[in-house]
């Protein structure tokens, strides 16, 4: 029994690692640039798929999820540009936040239903060396693939953490998710900060999507239990933490793996909306909250 | 001596780590005219929210006709007759000037007859006392800053209450316009109701105020009649420096 | 009580026309089509009280309507009831569940109501599918009774049936959107630490206007296990209702008890089109669709375009 609970433990930590990676994005479109992004598993998804298009003439997935990068970054760019004309700029009217949501999700959707109309709503999976295989660890089998992605999650966190707090842009978006006026009065302009800041968020959308497809298979309607799982670790880590994203992660994937285990695989997606509702019930503002 | 309407003792507010209010006390007397002073940030606006319910205390009470409201939710705290207007005027812009204040009527002074009230009569009668009855079919959001600034007095008036709190509703007027506002305010405490105003420009608070107290750093720094405020050595060095 | 004359007529009317078309039609994909449309108005209305009243989003439309069509189907399983009684239930079970979603969530920002909402839908369907007496992932057969003596099929029933429910449903929109409820959700709408400032209760309105939204949903959702002869958790809680709730009444207008009507009509009819003349998820594509080019452009919807071409406030 104590056993199984170990196991359940181990792989929950580096479900949870890889957790944090893919929520990476939101904690910076949502947590720092306050966009309601409930688009970003959509994209998370679209990105699994291109890697799966790349990973089909040859190509490794995780070098395909870092090559698509800086497409993604476009697409971020492309994609907050219209939110900022269309919803930001008109003021802080009254419907803005109402109609902006509403237009992340139409964006989200539409991304899911064209997946869905070029890929069919079957699952699709991809090959690598390091998927399929497992690594004895003392009494436990780890799969390989859980590895890499535990490894490139940690990277890919430490990466962007380290970009947010030591380079001049990166002081800039956070700079800008606390006071844009004075951002705007000491000469930088908060509008191209946060466009890149979302074009960031988005470009972690391809080598997160290429982890996803490593780690299992992928359908278009996984978008929906992803925006469960992101925003439960976003939310958790406190909105714009990055180290908190990595302690929520595993939080997150250490709950879930436990429920896996207790009861069942379709019980396993409700944890994560479970733990977000209690922290908003019981402390919003998260682990490291701003 | 009378019971103070409002009574404050010991309030403070954090937020983090910084402390924007520290132990204050601070008793208002029925009918009274207060007015506040102190710079930016020493805050004032805090104090407000307080006391409207905006914001939540860390520490000490407040008591409003005897009863402690420290923990009540501010449409409750309306309901018993704290008004207040806002430092940026908050309009409902997709409501025009006589339906924003149709809802306060509907939602405190006709609380119990919900059903029956025809409000627009005393909606116009509202808006005639602060000179917008000629706006009151227009939308809030198209309104002019003296006007805005007009129906934040107006609608903090119709929720009928006994204290009436003005955040800087005089800021960014012309001096006429600033005339305009202090006889109307005059004229609602002649009629008996408790005003405690927050004001930077001077003109207005000694005129208007029997008593003044200055804050500075999230604590009341000095309090006395207006003519004497203006000698008292704080205060001067909090606005001029020496 | 002068507002209404007009109005009452209006409805009686059109549940005069559906009783009508119900002896006198002979196709009978009309009322399929037509039972569509009709749960659809009630479902864009009852969407719009929460969105378009109150400013907040719902996103799992769909689990308050399987909600409603899973709580007719364990009464029908239980005791047999009647359709009066179903719909009753399911009033009630999606009130509650709206007004849990509200306590949880409304007092925080609007869209962490949103979040929590998809978080339904998916513990919702978690719920139902593991629940063997509904019939679990495979579903469960619902059978039709006899229908009584005026009514060819029991299709054309239901048919009235949801007509007089859209009916109920708008009146009930328009009795909120015209009275003291509505213009203080307005008000929280337009300016929330105000609105509370000036004496309205916000969060009691809210969850109000949460628990009522989600009741019509469950109405909406209770006669169509009836409907369909069949229920299976996959077409109940189809992203498609989440979807077209949020869009029929952005695309019609959320200002007005009238914009739901406009868009679910216009939508629902064209998504019938689509699908048996292309396919479904080109259907469910177009939705998305317009519901991205709407909220760019007419942010008012239909409604917010005619009154710009015709000059007045709406009708009401």
């Amino acid at each position: 029994m104590a056993e199984l609970l170990i196991e359940a433990i181990v792989a929950g930590i580096l479900l949870g690692c890889f957790y944090a990676a893919v929520s990476v994005g939101l904690s910076v479109a949502f947590g720092l640039l306050d966009v309601p992004h409930i688009a970003h598993p959509a994209f998370l998804i679209l990105g699994a798929y291109a890697v799966y298009l790349l990973a089909s003439y040859g190509a490794d997935p995780l070098a395909a999820g870092l090559v698509l990068m800086p497409l993604f970054f476009a697409l971020g760019v492309a994609v907050y540009r219209a939110y900022h004309v269309a919803f930001e700029k008109r003021g802080s009217g009254v419907d803005s936040g109402l109609r902006g949501l509403a237009f992340l999700f139409g964006v989200g959707f539409i991304v899911e239903v064209a997946l869905i109309l070029f890929f069919g709503v079957d699952q699709r999976m991809v090959d690598a060396s390091y998927i399929g295989k497992s690594v004895a660890v003392g009494d436990f089998r780890i799969p390989v693939r859980m590895l890499v992605a535990f490894c490139l999650a940690l990277l890919l966190t430490a990466a962007l953490s380290l970009y947010l707090s030591r380079t001049f842009t990166g002081r800039a978006i956070k700079a800008v998710a606390q006071d844009q006026t004075a951002l705007a009065l000491m000469g930088a302009d908060p509008v191209r900060i946060k466009q890149w800041a979302f074009g960031i968020a988005m470009a972690t959308c391809a080598p997160a999507g290429a982890l996803l497809i490593v780690v299992g298979p992928v359908e278009p309607g996984l978008g929906r239990l992803y925006i469960g799982r992101t925003f439960c670790v976003a939310v958790l880590a406190g909105l714009g933490s990055m180290k908190g994203t990595l302690a929520a992660g595993v939080i997150l994937g250490v709950a879930e793996s436990i429920v896996l285990t207790s009861l069942g695989p379709s019980w396993a997606p409700a944890a994560a909306f479970g733990i977000l509702l209690l922290v908003l019930a019981v402390r919003p503002a998260g682990l490291f909250g701003r | 001596m009378n019971p103070p309407l409002l009574n404050i003792e010991n309030l403070s507010k954090r937020f983090g780590g910084f402390v924007a209010l520290s132990a204050i006390d601070l008793a208002v007397q029925p009918g009274e005219r207060l007015g506040i002073i102190g710079p930016n940030g020493s805050g004032k606006t805090t104090l407000i929210n307080c006391i409207s319910g905006a914001l939540r205390g860390d520490g000490g009470s407040v008591r409003f006709d005897g009863r402690d409201i420290t923990r009540l939710p501010p449409y409750r705290r309306t309901r018993l007759g704290i008004a207040r207007s806002f430092q940026i005027p908050r309009p409902f812009p997709t409501m025009t000037v006589a339906e924003n204040i149709a809802v306060p009527l509907e939602y405190v002074a006709h609380r119990r007859s919900l059903h029956t009230a025809d409000v627009r009569a005393e909606a116009m009668e509202i808006l005639q006392r602060v000179q917008l009855a000629d706006r009151a079919d227009a939308l809030a959001g198209a309104l002019s800053q003296i006007e805005l600034r007009k129906l934040e007095l107006a609608r903090a008036m119709a929720t009928g209450p006994r204290l009436l709190i003005l955040d800087e509703v005089m800021a960014g007027l012309s001096a006429l316009e600033v005339d305009e506002m202090l006889e109307m305010v005059m004229a609602l405490s002649g009629q008996g109701m408790t005003v405690m105003m927050i004001e930077h420009i001077m003109r207005a608070i000694m005129r208007f105020s029997q008593r003044v107290v200055c804050l500075d750093a999230g604590r009341i720094v000095a309090e006395a009649p207006p003519a004497e405020i203006v000698r008292d050595r704080n205060v001067q060095r909090i606005y001029l420096g020496a | 009580m002068k507002h209404w004359t007009g109005f009452s007529i209006a409805a009686a009317v059109v549940l005069l026309a559906a009783l009508l078309a119900a002896r006198t039609i002979g196709n009978e994909y009309f009322f399929f089509a037509g039972y569509v449309v009709l749960q659809f108005i009630v479902l864009a209305t009852a969407w719009n009280i929460l969105g378009g009243y109150a400013g907040y989003v719902n996103f799992g439309s769909g689990a308050f309507f399987a909600a409603g069509a899973y709580s007719a189907v364990a009464l029908i399983k239980i005791f047999n009831a009647p359709l009066a009684v179903q719909v009753l239930a399911a009033a009630s079970v999606c009130g509650l569940l709206g007004l849990l979603v509200g306590a949880l969530t409304m007092r925080l920002r609007g869209i962490f109501f949103s979040i929590a909402t998809v978080a339904i839908a998916v513990i919702c369907e978690t719920l139902v599918v593991n629940w063997a007496f509904v019939g679990g992932a495979r579903g469960t057969t619902v059978l039709q009774p006899e229908a009584p003596a005026f009514f060819e099929s029991y299709t054309r029933l239901l048919f009235v049936v949801m007509t007089l429910l859209g009916i109920l449903a708008v009146a009930l929109a328009r009795y909120i959107e015209r009275s003291w409820i509505g213009r203080g959700l307005q008000a929280i709408r337009d300016n929330e630490e105000a609105a509370e400032s000036v004496g309205v209760p916000t969060l009691k309105l809210k969850l109000f206007a949460a628990a009522t939204s989600g009741s019509l949903m469950g109405v909406a959702g209770a006669p169509f296990p009836l409907y369909m002869n069949f229920i299976e958790p996959t077409s109940a809680f189809s992203l498609n209702y989440a979807v077209s709730a949020l869009a029929m009444p952005i695309i019609g207008g959320t200002a007005s008890w009238v914009g739901p009507i406009i868009g679910a009509v216009l939508l629902g009819s064209a998504q019938q089109i689509i699908t048996v003349t292309v396919s479904s998820e080109l259907n469910v594509l177009l939705v998305g669709v317009l519901l991205v080019t709407f909220v760019v452009i007419a942010p008012h919807g239909i409604l917010g375009l005619l009154r710009r071409v015709f000059g007045r406030k709406y009708p009401g």
